[in-house]
């Protein structure tokens, strides 16, 4: 692995009228690296995590991957398909899966790769074949979202996500809206992707799982890093009172 | 004189023919303002305001005025400026685009209504605005207006009587002929609900149909 930036984010801040959601947020994650942010409630998680793919543009700061700035000026049909371009390598998994209901599994599967990728529909449904058996739910190819279950339907919006190839993903609370039995089954595909070494930014209130999976914690509070360095230290050694404070709350439940 | 429907059986050929003109005057214009409504929706929501202003004050004088006047118009309006239509392509007209507007409104609140969500999830995977929109916005919802737009297509089907007031040779106007020959109003009038009466189960069946097999893509 090279230790080269990867996805950077540079003096990121970002406000809704009077309200500053990011301060000045600075963030390198390199290749294969693999990313937590936690904090509490309002902290401006969602909306860092938005920004890498311009879902919520930054007010001002600057986001790259690699050697691309994702949020370039640009007058607005240029915008656009530069957007359209550059999100094609970023994949994001979202708390209430966005699955487009009217279509199959292999149709949310397939919709993005054919219509962008110019792939042929065989092309296509091997890719899509190939993305569930990784999520382990080949038989549910022809099924529509409404009869999969939470975690079933969180693991068809990662394949789906997966199918473009992108260079990185992004998971925001990919967990928070499953039953409680039905998480494992989540984060064992994350997991999974972790020994690929893909390259992941992930939004989560799961302490545990952050500690056994990421290279790296972010502490995010009031919409600034207050603290960040590996699990070991965030989890066991925090050097800050309010990360102390938020993990004291967190790890007794 | 008394009810005599032995008289009717000698002019089904004409009132089969009639309702076949129906069901293809309906069909025709039912396929127009499905089409015709999902335009009008996409340009009242996102049109630029050149366009958005003259399909929005077209509108307005569909919905605010009689269908009889708009087909009069259409029929025997447009000749005046060179354009000759003929009847049946007159009444599709007329009709398709009297429903499409009405389509149109169930569609556009029925965009509003899609969540977020799918914005979301589409635009993330690199589908630009037109894209989304076509392929996962205006898709879903649709579908959730396949009953009240079914309601219009059966409204349309009644309506479609009017067509005859310009010569379309359609049910009513059948009947109408039947009568003139016979002098059976009563009975005519009655065959021809009959058929209409029938046609629309048959609509409606449809309808049902289609709403048991999106269901699950809902
Ligand atoms: N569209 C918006 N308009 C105004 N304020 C917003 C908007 N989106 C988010 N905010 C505000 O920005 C702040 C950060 O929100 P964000 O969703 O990023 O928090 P979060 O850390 O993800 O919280 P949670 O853990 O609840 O998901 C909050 O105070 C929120 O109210
Ligand atoms: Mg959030």
């Amino acid at each position: 692995m090279s230790d080269q930036a990867f996805v950077t984010i540079k003096n990121a801040a970002k406000s809704y009228g009077q309200l500053e959601v990011l301060k000045d947020i600075n963030l390198t994650v390199q290749r294969g690296q693999i990313v937590a942010i936690i904090g509490p409630s309002g902290s401006g998680k969602s909306t860092l995590l938005r920004a890498i793919n311009e879902l919520d543009p930054l007010t001002s700061g600057e986001v790259w991957l690699e050697d691309v700035q994702i949020n370039r000026k640009l007058p607005h049909r240029q915008y656009e398909a530069h957007v359209n371009q550059v999100r094609q390598d970023i994949g994001m998994v979202f708390q209430h899966f966005n699955l487009f209901p009217h279509l199959t599994v292999r149709g949310n599967i397939t919709l993005a790769p054919r219509m962008l990728k110019g792939l042929t529909e065989a092309e296509a449904n091997k890719l899509a074949e190939e993305q569930l058996a990784k999520v382990g739910l080949s038989e549910k190819i022809d099924e529509y979202p409404s009869r999969l279950s939470g975690g079933q339907k969180q693991r068809v919006a990662i394949a789906r996500a997966l199918a473009m190839k992108p260079k990185v993903m992004l998971f925001d609370e990919a967990t928070s809206a499953l039953d409680p039995e039905l998480v494992e089954e989540v984060n064992l595909v994350m997991r999974q992707l972790a020994e690929e070494h893909m390259t992941m930014i992930i939004v989560t209130h799961e302490m545990d799982f952050a500690a056994s999976v990421c290279d790296r914690v972010l502490f995010m509070d009031k919409g600034v890093v207050v603290e960040e360095g590996p699990p070991s230290v965030i989890f066991q050694n925090p050097a800050n009172e309010r990360t102390r404070n938020f993990l004291r709350k967190h790890l007794s439940r | 004189m008394g009810l005599d429907f032995s008289v009717v059986p000698g002019y089904l050929g004409v009132l089969a023919m009639g309702a076949g003109w129906t069901m293809a005057i309906t069909i025709c214009a039912g396929v127009l303002s499905f089409f015709g409504g999902i335009v009008f929706a996409v340009i009242a929501l996102y049109g630029h305001w050149s366009v958005r202003l003259p399909v929005r004050a077209f509108a307005f004088l569909f919905m605010g005025t009689p269908l009889l006047l708009q087909l009069f118009l259409i029929y025997f309006g447009l000749i005046q400026i060179g354009i000759d239509l003929p009847a049946f392509v007159a009444g599709v007209i007329g009709l398709g685009l009297h429903f499409a507007v009405y389509n149109s409104e169930l569609i556009q609140a029925s965009i509003l209504a899609v969540d977020k969500g799918q914005y979301e999830g589409a635009r993330t995977l690199g589908l630009s605005r037109g894209q989304t929109l076509r392929r996962v916005v205006i898709p879903q919802a649709v579908r959730a207006v396949i009953p009240p737009m079914g309601n219009n297509m059966i409204a349309l089907l009644k309506d479609s009587a009017l067509v005859s007031v310009i010569g379309v040779m359609e049910l009513t106007l059948a009947a109408q002929q039947a009568i003139s020959r016979t002098y059976r109003p009563f009975e005519f009038y009655l065959a021809a609900a009959f058929c209409y009466y029938v046609v629309n189960l048959a609509l409606e069946a449809g309808l049902r149909h289609l709403e048991r097999r999106i269901a699950a893509s809902r």
